[in-house]
C-alpha cells in the first residue's frame, strides 16, 4: 500500500444563503494513495469544486478534517500550498497578462529563481504545445488554448499531488481527448497523484483507475469503473422481434433467467444482467428452439450513467429524461 | 527551490501587476485622458493670477486627479481576475496574503509618476513654471497617497466578488465628492462652513493643498507635514483593510 496523500474524516461544508443553510458536502471520509489518480464523479451541484476548495485551503471546513500530503489544511495552508498544484473551474491565467509572464511570476510565487522558472516556463509551453500563444495576452487565446496554459500554471512547481475541477468543461472534444492525453502523459511521466472533478462519465471512465461518485454531498460510491459497472449495472441485452406477440413470448421465458430484469415494449425486449455478451448465444438458442424468431440483437455494455441511475434513480447527463425523473419533475 | 519571504512575495506580486503596464506603456495613457481633457478645457477658463500663469495653481490639482482616478479604477483588474479565476489561482500559491495586497498597491506608484510626469511636460510650454525639488517632494508624498488609495480600490473589488455593481457604485458615488471636495477643479476657501467642513475631513485636501505650494516651488513645513499625515493616514488604513479582505478572500 503506497503511501497516504489525502486524507479526510467528516469533512464538511455549509454555506448559509440569506438565512438557508446549504450543506454542500457532508461528512466526506475519503482517503487517496500517493500516484492514484481519482475522478470525483457527480452531478452539477454535488459538492465536488466544495471539496477541492477546502482540500486546497481555499475555503475553511465547517467540520472534520483533512489532511494533504500530510499536512493539515487549516493549521499548515503555505505547507500544503507549497506542494499541491491547483487548476480550478475558472482561468489561472489572467486576461491582461501574457501566457508566458503568468508562468514565470507563478514559478516566482513557488520560490523558483528568475532564470529558473524561466526554463520551467519553456519547458511547459514547450510540452503542452503553447509555443506560438505564450507570448500573446491571454484574452486572445482559444478555450482549448487557455486550459492547457491553466495546465502549465499548475504544474510550474511540478507538485506532488495535482487538483483539476472540472479540467475540460467547455471544450470540444478533439480539445478534450487532447486535455486527457496531457494529464495520462503527466501521470505516466512523474507518477504525479491527480484528483480531478468531471460531470463527463466517458471522462472518469477513461482516465481513472478509481471514481469516487459524490451525490449531495455524500459519497456514494468509490470503486473502480469495471466494479463498479460490474457491480451497480449489467449489461443492456436488446432484443427485437417480428412481432409484438413475440416479443411478450420471449420475454416471458426470460423471465426465467436469473438475475435479469426483462421489460417488453413493442417488438423489443430489453434485458438487463451481468455478463451480457456470454448469455446471448444461450438465449439465442433457446428462443429458437421455442419457435420465436429473433431478428436483431444489441448488447450494450453499462455505463457509469447507468452505475449513478441505479445508485440514485437520476441520470447524471444532461438533458436527459428518465422515467424516474419525470415522476420527480411530476 | 528556494524559500519565500515577505519581500520577495510582495516583489513578485509588484513585477506581475507591473508587467501589462511595461508590455503596453500606452494604457497608461488610456486612464489619463479625463484628466488631460479636463487640463484642455478647464485652463484656458482660468483667470490669469498675480505673478504668473494660472496653470501653477491648476496643474498639481489635475496631477491629484490623475492619480486619484487611475488608483480608484484599479480594483475592477483585481475584480476581473477573481470572476476569470486568475486570483483564486493566486490564492493557492504560497504567496503571502498581505503581499498580494502590498506588491498591488506598491504598483500604483509607477503609473502614477508617468502620469504626473506627462502632465508637467505637457504644461511646461504653456508657461507652468517646472520647480524639480518641489516636484520630486510632491511625488514621493502622492505615492503614500497612491498606495493608500489603491489599496482600498483593491479592498472594494474584494468585497464586490459576487456583486460586481457594488464596486462600480460605491467608487463612482465617492469619487466626484471627494475630487470636488479637495478643491481640486474649484476653490472651496469661499464655501458655505458645512461644505468647508467636509473638505477639511477630506484627506485629500491637505495632499492637494502642499502639492500646490510644492509644485510652486514653495516649502511650507507644516502645509507639507499635514499632507504627509494625511497620506500616511489613507496609506496605512488602506493597507490594513486590505490585507484583512485579503485573508478573508477565498
Ligand atoms: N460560495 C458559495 N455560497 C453559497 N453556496 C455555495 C457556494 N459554493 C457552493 N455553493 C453551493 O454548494 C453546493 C455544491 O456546490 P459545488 O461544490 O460548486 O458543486 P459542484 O462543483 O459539484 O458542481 C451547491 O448547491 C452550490 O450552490
Ligand atoms: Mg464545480
Amino acid at each position: 500500500m503506497n503511501a497516504t496523500m489525502i486524507q479526510t474524516t467528516g469533512l464538511t461544508r455549509h454555506f448559509t444563503v440569506k438565512k438557508d443553510v446549504v450543506e454542500a458536502v457532508r461528512g466526506l471520509d475519503l482517503h487517496v494513495a500517493e500516484g492514484e489518480l481519482v475522478a470525483l464523479l457527480g452531478p452539477n451541484g454535488a459538492g465536488k469544486s466544495t471539496t477541492l476548495r477546502m482540500l486546497t485551503t481555499l475555503i475553511p471546513p465547517t467540520s472534520g478534517t483533512a489532511s494533504v500530503a500530510g499536512y493539515d489544511v487549516i493549521a499548515q495552508q503555505r505547507d500544503v500550498r507549497r506542494v499541491i498544484g491547483y487548476i480550478g473551474q475558472g482561468n489561472g491565467a489572467a486576461h491582461a497578462q501574457r501566457g508566458r509572464d503568468e508562468l514565470v511570476s507563478q514559478g516566482r510565487a513557488y520560490g523558483l529563481t528568475g532564470r529558473d522558472a524561466k526554463a520551467r516556463a519553456d519547458e511547459l509551453v514547450a510540452s503542452l504545445d503553447l509555443a506560438a500563444v505564450a507570448d500573446r495576452p491571454v484574452s486572445s487565446l482559444s478555450g482549448g488554448q487557455k486550459r492547457r496554459l491553466d495546465i502549465a500554471m499548475g504544474l510550474i512547481h511540478a507538485p506532488q499531488l495535482l487538483f483539476l475541477d472540472e479540467p475540460s468543461t467547455g471544450l470540444d472534444p478533439q480539445n478534450r481527448a487532447n486535455l486527457q492525453e496531457h494529464i495520462l502523459k503527466l501521470r505516466a511521466e512523474h507518477g504525479t497523484t491527480i484528483v480531478l472533478t468531471t460531470h463527463y462519465l466517458d471522462e472518469a471512465d477513461a482516465m481513472a483507475e478509481r471514481v469516487i461518485v459524490i451525490d449531495h454531498g455524500t459519497v456514494i460510491a468509490d470503486d473502480t469503473p469495471a466494479r463498479l459497472k460490474a457491480e451497480h449495472a449489467g449489461d443492456l441485452i436488446t432484443l427485437g422481434f417480428g412481432s409484438a406477440s413475440d416479443a411478450g413470448a420471449a420475454a416471458a421465458r426470460l423471465s426465467s433467467l436469473s438475475g435479469a430484469t426483462v421489460s417488453a415494449g413493442g417488438a423489443t425486449v430489453e434485458v438487463r444482467v451481468a455478463g451480457g455478451p456470454r448469455l446471448v448465444p444461450g438465449i439465442l438458442r433457446d428462443l429458437d428452439a421455442a419457435g420465436i424468431a429473433v431478428e436483431s440483437t444489441a448488447v450494450n455494455r453499462p455505463t457509469l450513467d447507468d452505475v449513478f441511475l441505479n445508485l440514485t434513480g437520476r441520470s447524471l447527463r444532461e438533458g436527459v429524461v428518465t422515467p424516474s425523473s419525470e415522476e420527480i419533475a411530476a | 527551490m528556494s524559500s519565500t519571504t515577505m519581500i520577495t512575495d510582495t516583489v513578485t506580486v509588484f513585477s506581475r501587476e507591473l508587467r501589462p503596464v511595461l508590455r503596453d506603456p500606452f494604457s497608461v495613457v488610456f486612464s489619463m485622458i479625463q484628466p488631460l481633457v479636463f487640463l484642455g478645457l478647464f485652463a484656458p477658463l482660468l483667470p490669469d493670477v498675480e505673478g504668473g500663469s494660472a496653470l501653477q495653481w491648476f496643474v498639481p490639482g489635475i496631477v491629484v486627479m490623475s492619480c486619484l482616478f487611475s488608483t480608484a479604477f484599479t480594483g475592477s483588474n483585481l475584480l476581473f481576475e477573481i470572476q476569470t479565476g486568475a486570483h483564486e489561482r493566486m490564492l493557492v500559491t504560497p504567496l503571502r496574503r498581505p503581499a498580494l495586497i502590498v506588491g498591488r498597491a506598491l504598483k500604483e506608484i509607477v503609473p502614477m509618476i508617468v502620469q504626473t510626469a506627462i502632465i508637467v511636460l505637457v504644461c511646461v510650454p504653456f508657461g507652468f513654471d517646472l520647480h524639480v525639488l518641489g516636484v520630486l517632494l510632491g511625488v514621493a508624498i502622492l505615492a503614500v497617497m497612491a498606495v493608500g488609495l489603491g489599496a482600498l480600490s483593491y479592498t472594494l473589488a474584494l468585497a464586490s466578488k459576487d456583486t460586481e455593481w457594488l464596486f462600480w457604485t460605491v467608487q463612482q458615488t465617492v469619487l466626484f465628492p471627494v475630487l470636488l471636495l479637495a478643491g481640486i477643479l474649484l476653490p472651496v476657501d469661499d464655501g458655505p462652513g458645512w461644505l468647508r467642513a467636509l473638505s477639511a475631513a477630506n484627506p485629500l485636501t491637505y495632499v492637494v493643498d502642499a502639492e500646490r505650494a510644492l509644485f510652486n516651488g514653495e516649502f511650507p513645513a507644516s502645509t507639507v507635514l499635514s499632507a504627509v499625515v494625511a497620506a500616511v493616514v489613507v496609506a496605512v488604513l488602506g493597507l490594513a483593510v486590505g490585507t484583512r479582505a485579503m485573508r478573508r478572500s477565498s
